[in-house]
């Protein structure tokens, strides 16, 4: 449990190691939650009160993940400042709304205000 | 096609497997394929080998939940760490299958083929389920579906792989835009797929409450702006249906 993905069965996994990281605390980790969406998807009713919060929980978590990717990021996009994140953010779900909820318009519009801001601050 | 069931469902299948296939050349997919760019990148800045990333994609096959995977490798975090916070990223996957699993079954359809399809649920698929399944015959959806879910998974695989071997050749500029997609795009498709005011409300509330629980070190952020805010959010929706 204490084991890190470097270390992890190191003795006698060897490099598969890792590997068996990714399948207990990535493919164990996801897929329980399917597995788990098939058997309640026999039995929850689609308009029922209680899906209806499940739906609100997992759609507020994924949120709280998008959020973090934007203002926490980790690698080459912690170089773009916070404020220009945000602003791409804000301007690209603006378009997306505007263009009918377009994901494409949204996307790019948030893409070029995010390489526009680099440019003008790099140069 | 005939709209019954029970009609040569051999080549029907083979078919419709087909035709879902073609799905690949669409807007979500292409989006999907140039966000995975991004995970290719982060994967090898994080120190991931190159099949180890290949691996995630094919194994885990949920985007947000890889990167928090290779965000917790890259701060060392342990085993048990890491799973909860990979399991915590991935809840949603058990309203959006069990959402899934009315809308393709058939009453002879058996568990297992459910079981092993669902890995295949992911955001974009979700999405394009309930944009094209409606439309189509009952005994349709499952090799549709799959047709298009298992392409789409094969070619971001693939996608995965060359874009961590092109990863060294980018400007820092570029690899930043390239991850960039990853958060607005499953931002714009979230909002998107949002069926119900609850759903609106708790993207909102989830978009401030995830950062603002990270940004004072609360334990199990995610947790917690999951069942906080999906809970304020659904008591506003129930709020609002009951004011109007």
């Amino acid at each position: 449990m204490t084991a890190t993905f470097q270390t992890l069965g190191q003795d006698w996994a060897g490099d598969f190691g890792p590997y068996l990281f990714i399948l207990l605390a990535g493919t164990l980790a996801t897929d329980i939650w399917r597995w788990l969406g098939v058997l309640i998807g026999n039995r929850l009713r689609d308009d029922s009160e209680a899906l209806n919060w499940v739906r609100a929980v997992a759609t507020a978590l994924i949120a709280a993940v998008i959020g973090n990717l934007i203002l926490f990021p980790a690698g080459a996009l912690a170089s773009a400042p916070v404020a220009l994140r945000i602003a791409a953010a804000v301007l690209g779900w603006g378009a997306f709304m505007a263009a009918r909820q377009n994901i494409l318009v949204g996307v790019v519009a948030a893409e070029l205000v995010l390489i526009g801001g680099f440019v003008i601050i790099g140069g | 096609m005939s709209s019954e069931h029970g009609d040569e469902p051999q080549i029907s299948s083979i078919i419709w497997f087909a035709r879902g296939t073609a799905g690949i050349a669409s807007v979500p997919a292409l989006i999907l394929m140039v966000t995975f760019i991004g995970f290719g990148v982060l994967c090898r800045e994080s120190g991931l080998s190159l099949g180890q990333a290949v691996f995630m994609t094919a194994a885990i096959w949920a985007l947000p939940s890889q990167v928090v995977l290779v965000s917790s490798v890259a701060s060392g975090a342990s085993l048990l760490a890491t799973w909860i916070a990979v399991a915590l990223s991935a809840v949603r996957f058990t309203p959006m299958v069990a959402a899934w699993v009315p809308m393709v079954r058939q009453p002879e359809t058996p568990r297992w083929r459910l079981l092993v399809l669902s890995h295949f649920v992911a955001i974009t698929a979700w999405v394009w389920s309930f944009l094209k399944l409606p439309a189509l015959p009952r005994s349709a959806r499952i090799p549709y579906f799959a047709g298009f879910a298992v392409t789409l998974s094969v070619c971001n695989i693939s996608v995965t792989a060359a874009s961590f071997l092109l990863a060294g050749a980018l400007p820092v500029e570029a690899a930043a835009a390239l991850f960039f997609l990853t958060p607005i795009y499953f931002l714009t498709a979230l909002s998107a797929a949002a069926r119900i005011a609850a759903e609106r409300y708790a993207l909102v509330i989830g978009l401030v409450l995830g950062p603002l629980l990270f940004w004072f070190d609360v334990g199990l952020d995610l947790l917690w702006a999951g069942l906080g805010g999906g809970t304020m959010a659904w008591l506003a929706g129930r709020l609002r249906r009951h004011q109007a």
